[in-house]
Parts: C-alpha cells; structure tokens; sequence
C-alpha cells in the first residue's frame, strides 16, 4: 500500500515528466503505424483525390477520438459534467481544465501523423498530380491533349510502372515538384503546431496562474477522491463478503446442529485454531450440502449484527429472518421520502 | 520502496540533470530526424533556393520552440517573472540565469540540425546552384542563358537523364559540398570554442553574484515541485476525511430511520468495523446513488 502510494506520489509530483513520456510515446506510435501502412495510390483521375486525402485526414481524427477514448479520466470528467449539484456546487473552470489537457494530449498522435505524412510527401503527390503545371514543368513541344486524357495520363504519376506520358511531362520532375510542395507543407505545418503550443504554454503563466492553481488542484482532487471512493468501496465489499460469508457458514452449521436435535459440541478448549475455523462442518455429507445450497440458494445481502442468534429452522432458503416486517416498511419509506 | 525514495529525491534535486536528459534526447531526435526524411531537391530554377534554405532554417526554429516547451525551468521563469512582488521581492538577476540556462539547452538541438545539414552537404547543393558561374564549368559556359539557369537548377538531381554521367556537374556539386562542409565544420569548431571560453572565464567574472543567482533559481524549481506534492498530499487526505464523513453521514441516517436492533458495540470485530453501519443491498444501493447525486459538500471541519 505504501508502495502505491510512493508511486502514486512520484508520478503526481513529477506529472510532466510522465506527460512528456506519454506524449513521446503516441508520437513513436503514430510514426510506427504510419510506416507500417502500406499505401497504395489508385493512380485513377477521380480517385486519387480522395485516396490521398482520406489517408492524410482520416486516420488524425481516429487516432484523436482513440486518444480520448484510451484516457481514463474522460469518464471521470463526463461524471463531473453529468452529476446533479447536490451539496456540492460545480466549478466550470474544473471542466474547462480537464477538458483541455485531455483534450492537448489526444492531439499529439494526430499533428504526428499529419506531419509525417506530409513530410513524406506520397499522400499529396497521389492527391495532386493531376493539378501539375504542364505548362510550366512540362515539354512545350508535345502535342496537346484533351482535358480527360490529359487528367487520366497526370493521374499515373505516383505508380512508375504504367506511366505513359515521359514525353508529356517527366516522371521524376513532376514527383520532385510534388513532394517538394508537400515537405514545405509539413514544415510550415509542424512549425505553426509548435508555435502555437509555445504560445499557449507561455502565456498562461502571465495571465491566469491563480486560477489555474486553483482549477489544477480541485481536477487532481476529483481524480483523488473518486479514486479513493472506489478503494473504500473495494474494501467494504470485501468485508460484507467475508462476514455475509461467515454468517451463511453459522447459519448452516446452527440449522444442522437444529435439525439434528443434539446440542452443539463445543471444542474442547485447547483443540486449537484450526478446529474453530471448520465452523461446525466436519464431514462429507454436511459439507457438500453446504456447497449445494451455496450454489442453489445465495443467502441475501443482508447481514445480521454478530451477537444475535438465528433460531430458526432451515427452511431450504437460507434467510435468516431477523426483523419484524415494521421497520421494513419503514426503510421503504426512508427511500421514497428521498 | 528505497528505490522509489531515491529515484524521487534524485529528480527533485537534480532537474539540472534532467533537463540535460531532454537536451540531449531532442538532438538525438533532430539527428535521426535528419536522416529519415528523404530530402529531394526539385530541380527547378525558382523553387531551389527557396526550399535548399528553407529546410536548413525552419526546422531549427521549430526545434528550438520544442526545446522551450519541454524545458520546465521556462514554466517557473515566466511564473517567477509574472507573479505579483506579494513579500518575497523579485531578483531580477535569477530571472535572467533561468533564461540564460534555458536558452542554452534549447539551442543544442537547432545547432545540431544545421551543421549536420551543412556537413552533409545537399541543402545548401540544392539552394545554391544555380548561382553558380557557368564560366567556371565548361559545359555549362557553352550553353545559352535559359538552358544554363535549367541546368544548373538540375545539379543537385544526380538521377536526371542529363546529368547522370556529367562531369561538370560532379564538379559543381563538388565544389558546393566542400563549401558547405568547411561551414560545418567552421560553425561546430567557433560554437565549442564558444562554449569552451564561456565555461573557463565565467569564474573570473563575479563568481559570488552568479552562485547566488543559480541556488535561487535551483530553489525556486524545488519550491514549485514542493508545493505540489503537498497539494497532492493535501487532496489525498481531504478526500479521505470527505469519503469518511459521507460514510458516517450515511450510517446516521440509516440508524435515525431504521429500528434495527443493531448491537455493533458490542465485540466489534475489524470487519464490522470496517463496514461502517452498511451492511444491506439496499444500503449499499442507497450509499452508490447518493454519491452520484448528492457528493457531499467539500467541508470537512
């Protein structure tokens, strides 16, 4: 328990180091996914638009939703939102607050794999080169074609093994032309990215420390508290499950002793602990009705107090009745007044 | 557990050291960076320039933020700098150590890019052949003015049709890559010499006022850290007490409501104990829903 908590208190206190781990291990991840797809442009003019697109945009909006959907504390934070004000009034501030760094941790993995993709450039040359300036890049002197053969023949571009038009425009120059655009595109990008986070990192410090100390500590204390909760509500199941469990084990070893008219044998004083522990079942027989009616009939989760005796015989069921039917209905009543 | 304590001291005192840590993983990175993206040069008159010199300078910048962001020392200047003077006045002198000392760690990675970029050589290939002069090369000087700005613009494409066994352009690429490796090298000899001056000579100006400066600034990073353990501390026991008051809270309404002929005074045993007067489904159900919807007020006096 100590240990845990050790930890617990090592990874609180040094909470940026442990982000930054996170976060340089969703950035590992996202480029490990990346070069481990195959991509495979369809070098057909309609198509290669949307292929090319859909790899560069689609895959950051899955891997956000999965950044949300990995992080624990979004249920935590959905609780927060969700629970009625009671006694306790509710900070938007808090929301906000646990909002956001949730929300700048999802982001890492999608920025990663937008940057790389266009970093490697086979994405934008599959979407764009059919918007290739062949004026510009490519032989003046070749006889011009339709619109639609001239789409169809741009389109090969990225797959070198069918592209047929060398003398329109050559292969290399257009796919250095593209990927050039692209690796321009995924600097300018990854640079704005890390501006905008240094922006938003270095001006919180001059504008709203009080707040923000105070908006950190009350989200940690949330995390906390229902942590905590979840632990005392671990060990009180854990109790009600030994005593429900040793009161189940009385009440047959009572009922047996009951239902065969002779009085219980107490042990003799110094038989030990290992006797009292067999809590009154000591053969086959009287054992494996206990397994039966444990399989059978589960007694009720409802413990009687230690001291007070079950006299009743056993009726197959195993309830030990203990309370008249009047504070019952009392106890009905309590709930509904709630 | 002693393994834990010490890990844990060793980070609060040291961040020096771990700050030191992320310098050197973000070169490394920069490096391997470097060396995984393919760089393709595109060969065309107008956009050589533009994109031999922009891959040489916009990584190091964005580098460099990368640096400043995961430095935690650049959090606690900019507190140290921002916060009201209250009782404690502000020394400017420690404000100016943090920057100082965070500046030169988020320089490493940035430097590291550029004069591995110059030492190997295609950046600056590609930015600058086509200012070459044609005279120098003779297939170029032979060419008209047009085809020469086209060809040397395809020097750097050492795959291109025409140049694949053109030695002129063996010669221009040559000669750009000697240049842009004397750089390298010349950048990385002035910037240890740098270093190295700095370090040496720094004792001899007012030593006592920089020992100052560094253990303030050391002081307040183990401050911060500090102050949010015990938060952490703090929270963790005002839960603790919260949860136990919603526990006894709720133990007293049931005994208020209830007739039960409870006798848990009486050889409590440590599950009874830890049961907490809860010992009914319908309790338990009970204590679950008014978690949810009536937390208790955070008020533990």
């Amino acid at each position: 328990m100590d240990k845990f908590r050790m930890i617990f208190q090592f990874f609180q206190s040094n909470q940026e180091s442990f982000m930054s781990g996170i976060c340089g291990i969703m950035a590992l991840a996202s480029t490990q996914i990346y070069s481990a797809f195959d991509f495979n442009c369809p070098c057909l003019p309609r198509y290669n638009l949307a292929y090319g697109l859909g790899i560069l945009l689609v895959p950051p909006f899955i891997l956000f939703l999965l950044g949300f959907v990995l992080n624990n504390n979004v249920s935590m934070l959905a609780e927060e939102w969700r629970r009625p004000q009671g006694q306790r009034g509710k900070d938007p501030a808090v929301l906000r607050y646990m909002f956001c760094s949730m929300a700048q941790r999802a982001m890492i993995a999608p920025v990663v794999w937008v940057s790389v993709t266009l970093l490697d450039g086979k994405c934008i040359t599959c979407a764009f080169c059919t918007l290739v300036p062949v004026e510009t890049l490519g032989n003046a002197s070749h006889p011009s074609l339709s619109q639609g053969d001239m789409k169809r023949v741009l389109a090969r571009i990225p797959c070198k093994e069918i592209y047929d038009g060398q003398e329109l425009i050559a292969n290399e120059v257009a796919v250095r032309y593209l990927r050039c655009i692209s690796q321009a595109l995924g600097w300018c990008f990854v640079l704005l990215m890390t501006m905008l986070a240094f922006l938003v990192r270095s001006l919180r410090p001059c504008f709203s420390q009080a707040a923000f100390l105070k908006s950190r500590y009350w989200s940690h204390y949330i995390d906390i508290e229902r942590k905590l909760f979840d632990e005392t509500c671990t060990e009180h199941a854990r109790s009600f499950a030994k005593v429900c469990i040793q009161q189940f084990f009385e009440g047959m070893s009572a009922d047996l002793v009951a239902a065969h008219c002779h009085l219980p044998r107490k042990a003799p004083e110094d038989a030990g602990e290992a006797t009292e522990k067999l809590l009154g079942i000591t053969d086959w027989d009287t054992m494996n009705m206990v397994l039966k009616s444990w399989h059978r009939c589960k007694p009720p989760l409802h413990l009687h107090p230690p001291a007070l005796p079950s006299g009743n015989g056993w009726t197959g069921e195993g309830q030990p009745p203990v309370h008249p039917p009047v504070p019952r209905s009392e106890m009905a009543a309590y709930y509904s007044w709630v | 557990m002693d393994r834990f304590r010490m890990i844990f001291q060793y980070f609060q005192s040291n961040s020096e050291s771990v700050m030191n840590g992320i310098c050197g993983l973000l070169t490394l990175a920069s490096i391997k960076m470097y060396t995984s993206i393919d760089f393709s040069c595109p060969c065309l008159p107008q956009y050589n320039m533009a994109y031999g010199l922009g891959i040489m300078f916009v990584p190091p910048i964005a580098l460099f933020l990368c640096g400043l962001i995961l430095n935690r020392q650049s959090l606690v200047m900019l507190e140290e700098w921002s916060r009201p003077q209250g009782h404690r006045k502000k020394d400017l002198a420690v404000i100016r150590y943090l920057c100082s000392s965070i500046m030169q760690r988020a320089m490493v990675a940035p430097a590291a890019w550029i004069i591995v970029t110059l030492l190997d050589g295609k950046c600056l290939i590609c930015a600058f052949s086509s200012s070459m002069d044609p005279e120098n090369f003779v297939d170029f000087a032979s060419a008209s003015p047009v085809q020469v700005q086209q060809l040397l613009a395809k020097v750097p494409c050492k795959d291109e049709e025409l140049m694949r066994n053109n030695t002129s352009r063996k010669a221009v690429s040559r000669y750009l890559r000697c240049w842009s490796q004397a750089l390298g090298w010349s950048i990385l000899l002035i910037l240890i010499v740098a270093a190295f001056l700095a370090r040496w000579l720094r004792p001899c100006f007012n030593q006592a006022a920089l020992l100052q400066a560094r253990h303030w600034s050391n002081y307040i990073d183990i401050e911060q850290k500090i102050f949010e353990e015990t938060c952490c501390e703090h929270s963790r026991l005002f839960a603790h007490k919260c949860i136990l008051h919603f526990f006894e809270s709720m133990r007293r309404e049931i005994e208020l409501h209830s007739f039960s002929l409870s006798r848990e005074g009486e050889g409590a045993e440590e599950d009874q104990g830890l049961l907490r007067g809860i010992t009914d489904q319908d309790q338990v159900n009970k204590l679950l829903k008014m978690w949810y919807y009536e937390k208790p007020p955070l008020d533990v006096s």
